[in-house]
């Protein structure tokens, strides 16, 4: 076992693109846990996507030993924590796990609001802070200024921030030192009954699902028999092991360790972040503080594109929630997309993720319905109902009072982007809470009701900003909404697929938007056809699709019929694609345009 | 039972590939010029069309109509042009009244021949017109001017009985009031001869103006334009006598050709020479054949293998339908449906119910009574698209 005075667990906190992971390969590199030849770049992220996107989506760890200045060998423990708000709560899962973090900061950019949601969340779970400046060989470095505006928006002491460059290696032996000075070792007690972390867990295709645990107190060994004290549910461990960041096998964990097991668990969805792991024989009397499970936020309709895909979306589907136990999906019908999936997602980061995976990894063609979040539907009857679609939306006679969910949300900005920052939030019902400077920056706080942010305010945002500005959110409770459902009607007929709820006095300009997007992508038919978009029986905005004017070949004799025939298979072959809807035929272009549109 | 159709008649296509020039829209199979053996090509025919009469059994009809296309048939000599034609008539005997065309181009190779032609045979000289403007003539890739082209019509005039010739319109930058004035002066050219085909410029894939598109350059009209410049032609064309029989094909009446008349019709007809497509009778009812594409292939296929048939497909019922709607609609007389039940077994009525064409009735795009069903004025210029709708609606075998 080893001597808890010579762990230290940390995370790196920072924001995306300030060479977090490429600090990680630094400190495994420098302490020899991987040999040059070994070391893949982000060595970290494992999935394609976490390696392109640069984001970290699991939390995923490794342990580092390292011989200090003093002469003791330590046992440094690296968790590397998802740096996106929809995975705030396995950040915070990741931070309970740790002692201290690393406040990593790009020494020209500066603090960004994401930044400050975790560094938050680390100084609430008693952490440690051991502050360094990254990226400090390129020309626009200005730790100096950095270092002050940490300590000016922070709110700690940045006196001793270290410069580094995680691109030459340079600074990464100092911050190892800080690590062993600064960080405090863990605490624990191995005669204790056996308590230990849930962190996270993942499939593996070899090791079935394999469970991260940050151990508290006693010891776990191979052939033990854990309980899991949310579920009560017991397994037998199989394997005991630390990731370095390679797997090893291990004879045990103790006190402030961390490390994985394997317990012959089949599916992810039978363990819960942030669960204890206790002694079957001997248990614990009461879990560790802080379970909770996670929520689905925003909900949506993944259909395939063609219907013969459905048992393929339903597999693909099945397999990725192997390792990702935090989205739902249930069937859904709809007349005009035929069967799919009601997915519920943590944000919409999560949703684009699963949403690529689809089709990268499964090669599925989706459309995908508008986003919408959980709304509390009181009826009349007394009764409360939490709905996520569209199609679900009660009859607005019955209705009582409808309650939304609400954001409170942080903007880091150029001062020259102010204007239209604002501007946004305001269109999109924002109240703000707050506005302040440091140096150039402008730092906003604004609550949100969520529905006017699932749509399209990420995008609206990287536009009016030119993506310079930067924004994290927490969910901040529901308050009751005026929120009416509209619906567009292609022909009279009602497109379930595009119908949202929106904020009453929204619905007019969302409405006309959508029609005229739809009159763009809609493809000329032989009839002139109505677009419309209603509230009720109440048409709010309509744009008319002329009917085609001409559409004939202008020449066709005997050696043409073959020729023109292979071309009108062609085109029944292409109309597969398209969703009959009443007499006009939506391309899937259509459905998935229409829903990315803004407001203006 | 409905009214008999009238007959489609039974018709021979030769096509000869070689052009002096290739025209920047054409997607025909054309090829440069060479010069050719006539002995060795005449041998070849021959024996491709003894091959396809085995399809006609023992009673072969009589053709009512050869037509000579290309490429440019007008460079063949035109002593194996009058062979062509004897070998039709000893295979399967010409009707009195036997249309024979020639298609041609107003250079002067061309219509130093025309006599030569007419004495072996061709009673109907179509020429490629396209333009009686300097500058688009230039644009077209065509080698001859406007002056040059009426010259030939009129010497096409003196010497042939029947005379039609070719427009190009809808051409960049053309307008409403351009083409007015020009057709004017087309339909007046056609008085004579009282057949004129007028087609809209189509950009292929493939051709030097369809890798012009691609980079991006307008070379179609928009919608808009092409469906006004349409309507034009469709009013001044039948105020001139000269009203649309077909799609893009004006006559006067009982002038319009009878060969191509086969195609829509749905007749039977064969195809020979390179390229050359058929549709010969079979044990499905029709049969499909495309011949071998490269001139030089084909002859050495003939040769070997006594025809040049490189597919043979035999349709189902419910192409043969679409086949003849898309072909037959193409026609203002429509589709009979008596010709509708010869073909394909299935009764107008029961193949494309009443209630399932209400839809395009409402819209007035298509007229549909006991004696067929045809395309309104209306329904004519959207023809794919309407054709696509029945088609989608017939019975799937």
């Amino acid at each position: 076992m080893i001597d808890p005075r010579r762990i230290r667990n940390f995370s790196i906190i920072a924001h995306i693109d300030h060479g977090k992971s490429t600090l990680a390969d630094r400190l495994i590199e420098t302490t020899g846990g991987l040999q040059s030849r070994e070391m893949k770049e982000q060595v970290l992220d494992s999935m394609d996507i976490e390696r392109e996107r640069g984001i970290t989506i699991k939390a995923q760890t490794t342990r580092l030993t390292y011989k200090a200045k003093d002469g003791e060998t330590y046992y440094l423990n690296l968790m590397d924590t998802p740096g996106h708000v929809d995975f705030a709560y396995e950040v915070s899962r990741s931070l309970a796990a740790c002692e201290g973090s690393i406040l990593l900061v790009d020494a020209s950019q500066g603090v960004e609001a994401q930044t400050l949601a975790n560094v938050y969340q680390a100084i609430d779970a008693n952490h440690e802070i051991v502050v360094a400046l990254n990226k400090i060989d390129l020309p626009a470095a200005d730790p100096e200024r950095i270092r002050q505006q940490i300590e000016d928006v922070i709110g700690i002491d940045a006196t001793d921030a270290i410069p580094i460059s995680g691109k030459t290696g340079m600074g990464v032996p100092d911050v190892l030192e800080a690590i062993v000075k600064k960080i405090p070792p863990p605490e624990g007690d191995p005669k204790a009954p056996l308590a230990a972390l849930l962190v996270d867990s993942w499939y593996d295709p070899y090791l079935g699902v394999v469970i991260l645990v940050r151990m508290q107190d006693g010891v776990l060994r191979k052939g033990m028999k854990i309980r899991m004290m949310a579920t009560g549910a017991t397994h037998v461990i199989d394997r005991v092991g630390i990731f370095t960041p390679k797997t090893e096998p291990v004879d045990e964990l103790g006190p402030g360790e961390i490390g994985f097991i394997t317990a012959g668990i089949k599916e992810v969805a039978e363990t819960s972040v942030g669960d204890t792991l206790t002694d079957d024989r001997n248990p614990r009397a009461a879990p560790l503080a802080g379970f909770k499970p996670s929520i689905p936020v925003v909900f949506c309709g993944l259909f395939p594109s063609e219907a013969d895909d459905f048992n393929n979306l339903r597999e693909s589907l099945s397999k990725l929630r192997l390792n990702d136990s935090s989205f739902h999906f249930e069937v859904e019908s709809s007349p005009a997309l035929g069967f799919g999936f009601r997915c519920g997602f943590l944000g919409l980061l999560h949703l684009e993720i699963v949403q690529e995976r689809l089709e990268r990894e499964f090669d599925l063609d989706l459309i995908t319905t508008a986003p919408s979040v959980v709304y509390h539907v009181h009826l009349s009857d007394g009764t409360m109902q939490e709905i996520h679609n569209p199609a679900d939306w009660p009859d607005p006679t019955k209705l009582v009072k409808v309650e939304e969910p609400w954001i409170k949300a942080t903007l880091m900005l150029p001062d020259e982007y102010l204007g239209a920052i604002l501007k946004l939030c305001e269109e999109r019902r924002g109240v703000q809470q707050n506005l302040t400077y440091i140096g150039n920056r402008a730092v906003a706080t604004y609550r949100l009701p969520l529905n006017e942010v699932v749509f399209d305010f990420y995008d609206r945002l990287k536009s009016v900003s030119r993506g310079y500005a930067s924004f994290d959110y927490s969910l901040d409770g529901y308050e009751e909404g005026d929120l009416v459902k509209l619906s567009i009607l292609v022909n009279a007929e009602p497109v379930d697929a595009l119908s949202m709820i929106v904020n009453k006095g929204r619905a007019e300009s969302r409405g006309r938007a959508i029609c005229e997007r739809l009159k763009d992508l809609i493809p000329k038919q032989l009839f002139k056809i109505a677009i419309q978009a209603a509230i009720g029986g109440r048409v709010v905005a309509r744009e008319t699709l002329s009917a085609m004017r001409k559409d004939v070949l202008a020449k066709c004799y005997g050696g043409d019929i073959s020729r023109k025939r292979k071309l009108l298979d062609k085109q029944k072959k292409g109309k597969k694609r398209m969703r009959a809807f009443g007499k006009v035929e939506i391309p899937q272009e259509a459905f998935i345009a229409a829903l990315k549109i803004g407001d203006e | 039972m409905a009214d008999p159709a009238p007959s489609p008649g039974f018709g021979l296509y030769v096509h000869w590939p070689y052009c002096e020039a290739i025209c920047p829209y054409c997607d025909f199979n054309v090829r440069r010029q060479q010069t050719v053996d006539p002995l060795r090509w005449r041998a070849a025919f021959a024996a491709d069309i003894t091959q396809a009469a085995q399809s006609f059994g023992p009673e072969r009809p009589p053709l009512t109509s050869i037509y000579f296309g290309g490429g440019t048939p007008a460079l063949m000599p035109p002593e194996l042009v009058a062979g062509v034609i004897d070998i039709a008539r000893q295979t399967f005997a010409l009707t009195d009244n036997a249309e024979i065309t020639v298609e041609a181009n107003p250079t002067a190779t061309e219509t130093d021949r025309f006599q030569a032609f007419r004495d072996a045979g061709v009673n109907r000289l179509s020429l490629g017109i396209q333009s009686l403007r300097d500058d688009a003539l230039i644009f077209l890739g065509r080698r001859h001017s406007g002056a040059e082209a009426t010259a030939a019509l009129t010497r096409a005039l003196a010497i042939f009985p029947r005379v039609t010739f070719d427009m190009i319109y809808a051409r960049p930058g053309q307008d409403l009031a351009d083409w007015r004035e020009e057709l004017g002066e087309a339909l007046a050219l056609a008085r004579d001869g009282g057949h004129l085909s007028l087609y809209q410029l189509t950009i292929e894939s493939g051709t030097p103006f369809g890798k012009r598109a691609q980079k991006g350059e307008a070379l179609a009209a928009d919608e808009d334009l092409a469906a006004d410049l349409y309507a034009l032609t469709q009013d001044m064309g039948a105020a001139a006598g000269l009203p649309a029989y077909e799609v893009s094909n004006h006559a006067r009446p009982g002038e319009e050709s009878r060969h191509n008349r086969v195609y829509w019709r749905y007749g039977p007809y064969i195809g020979s020479g390179p390229g050359a497509h058929g549709r010969l009778p079979g044990p499905t009812g029709r049969t499909a054949t495309e011949a071998i594409r490269d001139p030089g292939r084909w002859l050495a296929a003939v040769e070997q293998h006594g025809h040049g048939i490189d597919s043979r497909e035999n349709l189902s019922r419910r192409i043969q339908a679409e086949e003849l709607l898309f072909m037959g609609l193409r026609l203002s007389e429509g589709v009979p449906a008596a010709r509708f039940h010869a073909v394909t077994g299935w009764t107008l009525a029961e193949a494309l119910p009443e209630a399932e064409l209400m839809p395009l009735i409402g819209e007035g795009l298509i007229d549909r009574d006991s004696k067929g069903l045809r395309l309104t004025a209306q329904g004519r210029p959207l023809l794919n698209a309407v054709v696509a709708a029945l088609i989608d609606r017939l019975p799937s075998s």
